[in-house]
């Protein structure tokens, strides 16, 4: 099918761009790698009157790394993620989940921005951002603001956001100074390549000593959102990872899990997929974070 | 709305609504009907193209969104009568059945031999997985992959040689 | 001195493909690149409800938008008597709904635009009214007493009911139950899947009022049947249609049937009197054109004590959707299912069969099936490795204790079948040392001790193709023949015509080869056309494995009618008694003195300007062949695969085919093909179904629900063979384009069901998807 028409501006400047948003509100709609939303456009499930598109304004497609954070621009690529040495050294989980993203060529276009915007409850970059604990950076005619990751998603397609804000860049925490003592594992079960997933887990951890310092679960497509499992990362901090311990947090993520049925699987299977899964990222992110301790 | 890119090499300009997508743009506007339609979910690749040397699925794209780039079809593959390198692969490995999904899989074979001149088969198969086929089972595909950048790794050694052969047919 | 050419082509040559060039290049000439001058563009509305009544349908302000010139609608179409349509199966389908719509997907109305945008704008703006009724979405719920009676439309039709068909003799078969040691009883269910070729259906319909053509460009396996079907149905003389099938991309049998959009299409350009193009989104394709399968079915098989099969006994329901559309030959309501004795030697059958309307699109014959072989061989290689397990017997074995023979050839089976030829203990004994199975037996088990959940499937089809002789192959009358005209020109070279049509199976080369085998001319030289109903003599087209075994046969039968007449030619050009010319590598040479020869090429000009008195000039000929019989290909195939017991996916980690086709004409080509229908396989059996809710929402018409397998999750294929001939077929050769998707999604599935055997699990229909496997693990208590 063919989209429904629509008015289209590609502003060079981001001044532009917000005052565009502005003016049009809800009847806009901004586009990046458009890879959500020419699909939406072309089933005429969205029929806004005017798309933004931005890729056109400079410096927004940079990853950037300064001391305690990556910073993601809004036009860098899922592709341009799986191939960054600043993401490569300091927060590698980012280039094993965007590995997983659709399929090789909707990876040259889309954005992680666009993506979490899209807030698609199976998007896999929404439990990243969550795993991390993120900063969202959205700006309009108003101001700058920062939106915490966990503040960010509000159910299914919902955000935040206002209608005239564009997010600027995603800000990762990192440790200081290289990813030594963290580690992370992006696991995802998908039916085939560029299916949504059937459940997906993001996992990062950062070790002190023997023990875990901190922890940070996310999952995908187990609910009307991604989904932070704050008991099961509670359950960890502070303690030894043994079997027992990774075992009781994979059992708490699985409890946090709101899947619904459906083609690709029970509730019962969902939540045992997700068990099974923060099971093996914990104990695929400690072992990393071991190595790159030393 | 106007709109100009290179296509193949050569300066194009249209003027279309913005909903225009680029695979309409390239069959329709610029009669290159090479590059193919096969779903509606942006889900088989049979509609791959190169923008700036990069593999995109033109069905997900806006010819609005390519202004000023510069786009590889599968017309644009061959020199002249002398298929490249992939399409002379995909002809002595028969990579080929029914054809439609053909040209997206060289596109994205090229792309894929221009970054990583010696890919294993997982890397093949990796690069592929945007592109669907129906008709060969992939088999033949790999193995096309893998002549092609066997015939550009000796064109590369021996650069007086040409790098493919005007063959298959009329 | 006779000039020496090269017979470049032979058969068994893997010569490269003579058609890749435009296709490489992106010339190809597919149905959506070609544009008519002044060619309009059609879209269709379809229904949004499985089963309903239609109330209004309001084209006010859709045939007021911008560049509209038609909109159609069920009443228009009845107008002129075209609202219904004959089906390849006897019934009737709907056009344009007029009183109820009867699936989900079903055609309302098009219209009719200059560009397709504005076709699409104005449809958004078509108002239909709908009484929404009950649907009823499966055999189970067709049957039942006081159930929404679906073809109300037919007059005498009570209830879903639409045949009821049976094979072998139930009174033997009754008789050797009653004597069995031991019964094994299958239930299982083929689901609904759907060809889904990359390109979709479509036509441009160019009714000229000036000249009286009308031209049809159809995406279609069958164009001649089709223009018949037309003459019929439209009333224009069928010396004045046209049906051009152009380069089709995949057809796999989605290509067979006549769709309503053709019918609308033509329809408007008869009264337009503009060319009108429709091409279907894929969700159309998915929802509303043939689909594949979709068998309830029940085996059992009477056994005695040594494992020594005495009977089977099958029932079947068919979901057919909302009319019955099958694409297969009249006498058979279920197609050739009986052939579901397969493989093995025994002595008496029993199939019944019943056909039911349902509220989904209708088909069901489609998706290389051979007309309903992939189910009776699905049903079949599972029953058997279920009775294997249930024996404790290994699946190999138990099968080879029960192959027909190769002494028993031609065997007659219990079901009227008469296989030509065939050896399957030597294709079995093949497969199992290309797998290493000893080896891969012993591995198995000594993962399945560590706590692996790993196992090894076997599946070894007998596929029947080739349809067919003409007494009991027909479809709407017309007799399942094939044709082949060849005419070799002045120079030497030829150009062969053909009533099947290629969708990718290779047929620019294949046929030419036979030609050179033949007739020595080299395949270079020699041009195959096929799909345009002008030139091309009579055919039934492509489907069900049939092009080598009818039309390829056709043109061995030409080629010698051609070179019969070469050697009266030759006789005169060599001042030779026909009787000491001896024949060979393209040239007729006097026994004895082998430089007194005539090539091929001299003595095709000397058709044209040195024919011996008396003889009609030229070098050329028809052939209409109608085949003795059937030909059964047949082969063994062996999966490994391992389960993750986490998450219940399944990865397969090694296929070995080996087919048995008869000769093979391109051994490259006929590779190519049986990778394909692995891949198809591993998608049926993996991934692919198109299922509906309660009310009868299509799920699985598009590509995010209906899921294709990429490279990524497709396994290698390691190929074998081993080549038994037809002896019927005057080159022994036999078909081979469905014997994979016939014979793997056994193979796929034995071998999770050889994996979750050890934990007491018995059936898992398709798709065997990963929520399932892990269901079927939890359930034993097996976790991670």
């Amino acid at each position: 099918m063919l989209p429904a028409a629509f008015d289209y501006r590609a502003p060079t400047s981001l001044d532009e761009a917000l005052s565009l948003l502005k003016q049009h509100g809800d009847e806009a709609k901004v586009m990046a790698g458009g890879q959500s939303l020419i699909p939406l456009l072309k089933l005429r499930f969205s029929r806004p009157e005017l798309v933004v598109d931005i890729a056109r304004i400079p410096n927004l497609n940079a990853i950037t790394r300064d001391d305690g954070h990556v910073a993601i621009g809004a036009l860098a690529r899922h592709v341009d993620i799986e191939r960054s040495n600043e993401v490569a050294a300091a927060a590698p989980m980012l280039a094993e989940a965007a590995h997983w993203i659709a399929d090789p060529l909707v990876r040259n276009r889309g954005t992680l921005v666009g993506s979490i915007c899209h807030a698609d409850p199976a998007g896999d970059w929404g439990a990243v951002v969550l795993a991390f604990g993120a900063d969202i950076v959205a700006t309009s005619q108003s101001g700058k603001r920062v939106i915490h990751a966990q503040d960010f998603f509000q159910g299914p397609f919902t955000t935040a956001l206002k209608a005239d804000e564009v997010v600027m860049e995603v800000r990762i925490p990192v440790a200081k100074g290289g990813a030594g003592g963290t580690g992370g594992a992006y696991l995802k079960l998908e039916r085939r390549v560029g299916d949504f997933a059937t459940v997906a887990v993001a996992v990062q951890v950062e070790l002190e000593g023997d023990k875990i310092a901190k922890a940070g679960i996310g999952l995908t497509a187990v609910g009307p959102q991604n989904i932070k499992a704050t008991d099961a990362e509670r359950h960890l901090h502070g303690k030894e990872p043994t079997d027992e311990v990774i075992a009781e947090a994979a059992r708490l993520a699985a409890a946090a899990a709101e899947p619904k049925e459906d083609a690709r699987g029970s509730v019962a299977y969902k939540k045992d997929v997700v068990r099974v899964f923060v099971q093996r990222g914990l104990k695929t992110a400690i072992g990393r974070a071991r190595e790159a301790r030393s | 709305m106007k709109v100009a890119m290179k296509v193949n090499g050569v300066e194009h300009a249209g003027d279309v609504e913005p909903r225009v997508l680029l695979v309409d743009f390239l069959r329709s506007n610029l009669r290159l009907t090479g590059t193919h339609t096969g779903c509606d979910t942006s889900s088989c690749g049979a509609c791959t193209v190169l923008v700036d040397g990069e593999p995109i699925k033109s069905c997900t794209s806006l010819a609005v969104q390519v202004e000023g780039r510069s786009i590889t079809t599968v017309e644009g593959l061959a020199q002249g009568a002398t298929l490249s390198a992939v399409q002379a692969g995909f002809h002595e490995e028969h990579g080929l059945q029914c054809g439609f999904c053909t040209p997206g899989m060289m596109i994205t074979g090229t792309a894929l031999l221009d970054r990583n001149p010696d890919p294993t088969e997982d890397e093949i198969r990796w690069a592929i997985s945007g592109n669907i086929c129906r008709c060969t089972g992939y088999m033949n595909i790999v193995k096309a992959i893998q002549h092609a950048a066997k015939v550009r790794a000796a064109a590369n050694a021996a650069p007086r040689e040409t790098a493919g052969a005007a063959t298959g047919g009329q | 001195m006779a000039t020496e050419v090269h017979m470049h082509g032979r058969i068994g040559e893997s010569i490269k493909r003579k058609e890749d060039g435009r296709f490489l290049r992106g010339k190809g000439n597919y149905l959506d690149d070609i544009d008519l001058p002044a060619m309009l563009h059609m879209v269709i509305l379809r229904s949004p409800h499985a089963h309903a009544r239609v109330k209004s349908v309001d084209t006010a302000a859709a045939s007021a938008m911008p560049g509209v010139i038609a909109v159609v609608t069920g009443e228009l179409m009845a107008q002129h008597k075209l609202a219904w349509m004959p089906t390849l199966s006897y019934d009737t389908q709907a056009v344009l709904a007029t009183d109820k719509v009867r699936f989900q997907g079903q055609e309302v109305a098009a219209v009719v635009a200059e560009t397709k945008a504005q076709a699409e704008d104005a449809r958004d703006l078509i108002v239909v009214e709908y009484d929404v009724l009950p649907a009823v979405i499966s055999p189970q719920q067709a049957k039942e007493a006081g159930a929404a009676l679906i073809r109300d439309d037919k007059e005498n039709q009570r209830d879903n009911h639409i045949y009821h068909w049976e094979a072998g003799d139930q009174a033997t078969t009754q008789a050797a139950f009653a004597k069995a040691d031991k019964v094994v009883r299958l239930h299982t269910f083929y689901p609904r899947c759907h060809p889904a070729p990359l390109e979709t259906c479509g036509c441009i319909a160019d009714v000229n009022g000036a000249t009286g053509k009308a031209t049809i460009y159809m995406t279609s396996q069958a164009p001649h049947a089709i223009r018949t079907v037309f003459a019929l149905v439209t009333g224009l003389p069928e010396q004045n249609i046209r049906v051009i099938s152009p380069d089709i991309g995949g057809g796999f049998g989605n290509k067979v049937p006549v769709y309503p959009g053709y019918v609308v299409a033509t329809a408007a350009s008869l009264l337009i009197g503009r060319p009108v193009k429709w091409v279907e989104d894929r969700n159309e394709n998915l929802i509303s054109t043939g689909f594949a399968r979709d068998f309830h079915m029940t085996g059992d098989l009477a056994l005695d004590k040594n494992g020594k099969m005495l009977a089977l006994r099958v029932h079947l329901d068919s979901d057919n959707g909302a009319f019955f559309a099958d694409a297969q030959p009249t006498k058979f309501k279920a197609g050739l299912f009986h052939i579901v004795t397969g493989s093995y030697d025994i002595p008496t059958a029993h199939v019944t069969a019943d056909g039911y309307y349902t509220n989904k699109a209708p088909g069901g014959v489609a998706y290389r099936c051979s007309f309903r072989v992939t189910e009776a061989s699905y049903l079949i290689e599972r029953l058997v490795t279920n009775a294997a397990i249930e024996l404790g017997m290994d699946q190999a074995e138990f099968r080879m204790k029960n192959f027909i023979q190769p002494e028993q050839f031609p065997y007659h089976s219990a079901t009227g079948w008469e296989y030509d030829s065939g050896d399957y203990p030597r294709a079995m004994n093949v497969a199992l040392e290309q797998l290493g199975y000893d080896e891969m037996r012993k591995d198995v088990e000594a993962r399945r001790k560590k706590g692996e959940v790993t196992g090894i499937g076997i599946a070894s089809f007998t596929e029947v193709v080739g349809a067919g002789h003409g007494a009991e192959y027909d479809i709407l009358g017309l007799r399942m023949f094939d044709s082949a005209e060849l005419r070799v020109h002045p120079t030497g070279k030829a150009m062969l015509r053909m009533g099947t049509k290629s969708q990718g199976q290779g047929h620019e080369t294949t046929f030419a080869q036979i030609v050179t085998e033949e007739l020595g001319i080299p395949a270079a030289d020699v041009a195959v056309e096929e799909g345009d109903t002008d030139t091309a003599p009579y055919g039934l087209g492509t489907y069900a494995s049939r092009s080598t075994a009818v039309a390829g046969a056709a043109t061995a039968m030409v080629a010698r009618k051609l070179r019969d007449k070469a050697r009266k030619i030759a006789s005169h050009l060599l001042e030779a008694a026909e009787e000491d010319l001896e024949w060979e590598n393209g040239r007729f040479y006097v026994k004895g003195s082998t430089d007194r020869a005539k090539t091929i090429q001299e003595i095709a000009f000397a058709a044209y300007s040195n024919i011996p008195e008396g003889m009609e000039a030229g070098l050329e000929g028809v052939h209409y062949y109608d085949p003795p019989n059937m030909t059964f290909p047949f082969g063994t195939y062996a999966v490994v695969v391992d389960v993750d017991k986490g998450t219940g996916q399944v990865k397969v980690r090694r296929v070995v085919a080996v087919d048995d086709c008869g000769v093979r004409i391109n051994p490259m080509i006929v590779e190519g093909q049986i990778h394909g229908g692995l891949a198809e396989g591993y998608g049926i059996a993996f991934m692919e179904l198109i299922t509906f809710d309660a009310e009868g929402n299509c799920i699985g018409s598009n590509f995010m629900e209906y899921l294709l397998p990429t490279a990524w999750e497709t396994p290698r294929f390691e190929l074998g063979e081993t080549t038994t001939p037809s002896p019927h077929h005057p080159l022994g050769a036999k078909g081979v384009g469905e014997s994979p998707t016939v014979g793997s999604p056994a193979a796929y599935v034995n071998a999770v069901m050889d994996a979750l055997a050890p934990y007491g699990v018995t059936n898992i229909d398709m798709p065997v998807t990963s929520d399932k496997v892990w269901a079927a693990l939890r359930a034993a208590g097996v976790t991670e």
